[in-house]
Formats: C-alpha cells, sequence, structure tokens
C-alpha cells in the first residue's frame, strides 16, 4: 500500500477517515456540552475527568488535533490539485443543475469552520493549556467550586460571540449534509444500506449543529432574561 | 425559432479562444442539436466564414463522439440523452444558447469545440481489458455461471460511451464516473477476477496521470451522464483500489 495517500482514491479514502473520526469527536463534544443544559454538576464532573485523565489529554487529543490538521491542509491540497484540472473555466455553468450547494461548496464552509476552530483554540484551548499546564492548576476549581460551568456560561454572554458562535455552526450543517454522506461514499460504502445512512447522515448534519447552537442560545438568553 | 448562439471559437490548440455570437433563424424544434449546427455551419460556408468545428459519428446517442457544455451543461438540458439525441424543442424562440467544449486539462482543446479525449483511450489501455486465449481454446462463456444481478450490474456498467460528460461535469474534472464503469463492468465478472489487482491499480494510476482532478462526490457526473452510469460505480472502485493497495 506505498504511496496510496499519492493517488486520488487514497487522498479520499484518507479524507473521509479523518471526517468520520471527527464526526464521533463532534458527538462526543455534543453529548458533554448538552449537559450543561440539564446538569451543570454532571457537566463540571465529567469535564474536569476529560480535562485531567491522561488517557484524553496526552493520548486522544493530539490524535484529535492532528486529525484537524490532516483534514484540512488534505482540503486545502484536494482543492489545489481539482482547481488546477481546470485552467479555462466554463463563461456558463449550471452547476445548481446537477449538484447541491454543499457539495460544490465545501472548500467555503471548511473555511469558515476552520475561522471558527482557529478561534475556539485562542478561546478556550490556549486558556486551558495555560492554567492547566503552565501554571499548573489541575484542580479544576475557582473560589471553591468547579470552573467549567460557569466559564461556559460566561463565553456565551456576548450576543456578538453568540451570533458568530450560531453562524459557525450554520456553516458546519452545510459541510456536513454534503460531508457525511460523501464519506461513506469515498470508503467504497454505496450499498442496500446507503439510503438509510442518507437519511441517518441528514439527521445528524442538521441535528448536532442545531444542538451546538441550542445550547448557545439557552445559556444566552438564561443570562439576558 | 430564432436564436443567438455563443459559441467557443479556437483556431487551434495555441490559439486563445473567445466566444462570438451568431444569429441563426427558422429552426425547426425537429432538429437536433447538431443538425441546427450543421444549418449555422452551411451558413457560415456561404458566407465564406470558417465552419464551426464539432465531434460528431453515429447520430444515434451511441458511439460517445459528440460532446458540447450547452448552457452550462454538459450534452445540454435534457437528460440521459447525448447532443446529437438532444432536440431544438428543449429551447425556445428568442433563447440565447451558449456552446463551449468540454472543458478539462486532460481534454486539451484541438479547435473550436472539438477536444482530445484521448486521455480516456491510454486509461483504458492500462487496464480496461480482460487477457482472452482466443487461440481456439477460449472457454464457452456459457459455461461460467454468473448471476444475473451481477450480469446486469456489469452491463450497466459497460453502457458507458465514453464521451467524457463526467469530466465535463464534474467541477473538479474528475474521470472517476468513467474509469469506474470501465472497473467495474469487469471486477463484477469472473472473467475478470484474474487480472482485478493490477486492473484498478494501473487504470487508477493512469487516471491520475492524465491530470483529471479527484472526486468529491458532488454527484454531477451521475446526473449528466447520457447513459445513466451510477455513483454506485465509484464506490466499487473504491473499495477494488483500496483492497488492491492493501493487497500490494
Amino acid at each position: 500500500m506505498s504511496g496510496i495517500l499519492s493517488s486520488s482514491i487514497g487522498r479520499k479514502f484518507a479524507m473521509a477517515i479523518s471526517a468520520l473520526f471527527l464526526m464521533i469527536f463532534l458527538l462526543q463534544h455534543f453529548a458533554i456540552n448538552i449537559l450543561s443544559v440539564f446538569s451543570p454538576d454532571t457537566f463540571n464532573e465529567v469535564s474536569h475527568f476529560m480535562g485531567t485523565f491522561w488517557v484524553i489529554q496526552y493520548a486522544l487529543q493530539p490524535v484529535l488535533i492532528f486529525g484537524v490538521v490532516f483534514h484540512f491542509v488534505m482540503g486545502f491540497v484536494l482543492e489545489i490539485k481539482n482547481t488546477k484540472a481546470r485552467q479555462i473555466k466554463y463563461a456558463v455553468n449550471n452547476g445548481g443543475a446537477n449538484s447541491s450547494w454543499m457539495s460544490r461548496n465545501m472548500i467555503w464552509s471548511g473555511l469558515a469552520i476552520l475561522a471558527f476552530v482557529v478561534l475556539h483554540f485562542i478561546d478556550f484551548w490556549i486558556p486551558e493549556i495555560n492554567i492547566k499546564y503552565i501554571q499548573g492548576d489541575m484542580s479544576g476549581m475557582h473560589n471553591g467550586e468547579f470552573r467549567y460551568f460557569h466559564e461556559l456560561v460566561e463565553k456565551f454572554h456576548n450576543p456578538l460571540r453568540v451570533g458568530a458562535y450560531c453562524l459557525a455552526f450554520v456553516f458546519l450543517a452545510l459541510h456536513l449534509l454534503h460531508g457525511f454522506e460523501s464519506a461513506f461514499q469515498s470508503v467504497g460504502a454505496n450499498n442496500k444500506y446507503t439510503k438509510g445512512l442518507k437519511n441517518f447522515s441528514k439527521i445528524y448534519a442538521i441535528g448536532i449543529p442545531a444542538g451546538f447552537i441550542f445550547i448557545a442560545l439557552f445559556h444566552h438568553l438564561n443570562q439576558i432574561l | 425559432m430564432n436564436l443567438t448562439l455563443k459559441i467557443w471559437r479556437q483556431k487551434n490548440a495555441n490559439d486563445k479562444g473567445k466566444m462570438v455570437d451568431y444569429q441563426i433563424s427558422d429552426v425547426s424544434p425537429d432538429m437536433s442539436f447538431l443538425e441546427m449546427l450543421d444549418v449555422l455551419n452551411n451558413q457560415l460556408i456561404e458566407k465564406g466564414d470558417s465552419p464551426v468545428a464539432f465531434d460528431h459519428d453515429c447520430r444515434e446517442g451511441i458511439c460517445g463522439m459528440c460532446s458540447l457544455y450547452i448552457n452550462g451543461e454538459a450534452h445540454g438540458p435534457d437528460r440521459r440523452v447525448t447532443t446529437c439525441q438532444l432536440h431544438m424543442r428543449m429551447f425556445k424562440d428568442g433563447d440565447t444558447i451558449h456552446i463551449e467544449p468540454f472543458r478539462a486539462k486532460a481534454f486539451p482543446i484541438i479547435k473550436d469545440l472539438v477536444v482530445d479525449r484521448s486521455a480516456f483511450d491510454r486509461v483504458q489501455h492500462a487496464g480496461g481489458f480482460i487477457s482472452v486465449n482466443t487461440s481456439g481454446n477460449t472457454q464457452d462463456a456459457n459455461s461460467i455461471p454468473i448471476s444475473k444481478h451481477a450480469a446486469d450490474k456489469a452491463m450497466d456498467a459497460a453502457t458507458c460511451i465514453g464521451c467524457g460528460a463526467c469530466v465535463a461535469s464534474c467541477k473538479n474534472s474528475s474521470a472517476m464516473l468513467f474509469v469506474s464503469a470501465k472497473v467495474s463492468q469487469y471486477a463484477l465478472l469472473p472473467q475478470g477476477q484474474v487480472e482485478a489487482t493490477d486492473r484498478v491499480l494501473n487504470m487508477v494510476q493512469q487516471m491520475d496521470d492524465e491530470g483529471f482532478g479527484n472526486c468529491t462526490n458532488t454527484g454531477a457526473c451521475e446526473v449528466e451522464c447520457p447513459k445513466g452510469i451510477s455513483l454506485e460505480n465509484i464506490a466499487r472502485m473504491n473499495r477494488e483500489y483500496l483492497s488492491a493497495s492493501f493487497k500490494g
């Protein structure tokens, strides 16, 4: 299998595997975040576990970072190669007649998600690393109680931040509406289960981002109403 | 019908090319698109102008020779037809019709609307065949059991006429639908098994070497394919390729 990543199908396969991995991560992320709506205490405990358990911190976190970087880099590599494959564009091209907007604009929805991921890193990940590994405070406590829920609620106070957050998840939904079912096609899974998978992918693609938006609006509205 | 045609004119492979406007009148709705171009060319020749070069051969929708990107779609706005089977009744009196060649780096323009699709031939030569001994010892095909389901799927894949509409329609100029149809028609049959590993590896390698883009599963190729070749074939080729790659 040497050089599989240098072939068009190998690159598709790699994109699909990294995408499926990221979608599993997203589901797990959502499962934890939604706890903040129903039980702040449980959210605090799970967040503390995720933020301090060594397997997650030293094994899964690097894999996740690699997965994110790989997916974005490979996405750009494919976009550049695909642009080069047609050097003179059509004067008139009716893309809407044969394909969805989402499928034709994965690079743009992907760039919007990348912008969000960068902001999320600056906003959440870097301060976390600072507290835990530079200041050396692994307690997860602030003023005698867990800090995670309060930090999350605080982040959803500014309406501009909430608006940007919601917009990012709209782009994520658009990206997933094509990306989820596309990943299955890329790994060769087009069979009698395809129709069911397509329906499931639509539910996931809309449901998970909608859930994240709900969490953001829930905490925002709770603070202003 | 009176129509305005905006046609890509390019003297040769090195010419820059441009869209040129033509007016054509008294077009019958029963004409095929190519017959309409024939009429235009007669008018151009009578005026002493150079006729518009375009590919065509059987004009029965089976040879895969005609092409053209008409109003932003390969083979025009109709479905499951080649340009020779596209009729002028699909257009309205007074319409403006944009006519361009199939565009892809792997399909260089020869003249006007004629493109060089020999990249497909080279992909086919890389493995789109079975090595059958035809010296008199050939096994009777009927003695090899093949399920009806597999035979039907193989036949569906084999209906690909290699016109290149998939490449032209794909935003990435990917040739995956064509190559997957050629891989599938053998992968589904017992006769294709012996050379299956080399076939898919070599054909995909050749496809990549020709400069076609990467498939991103938009599905445009399947919609525009005049023979309705299914995306299922691309998934099958992906499976075949990945399996062949891991075998080494």
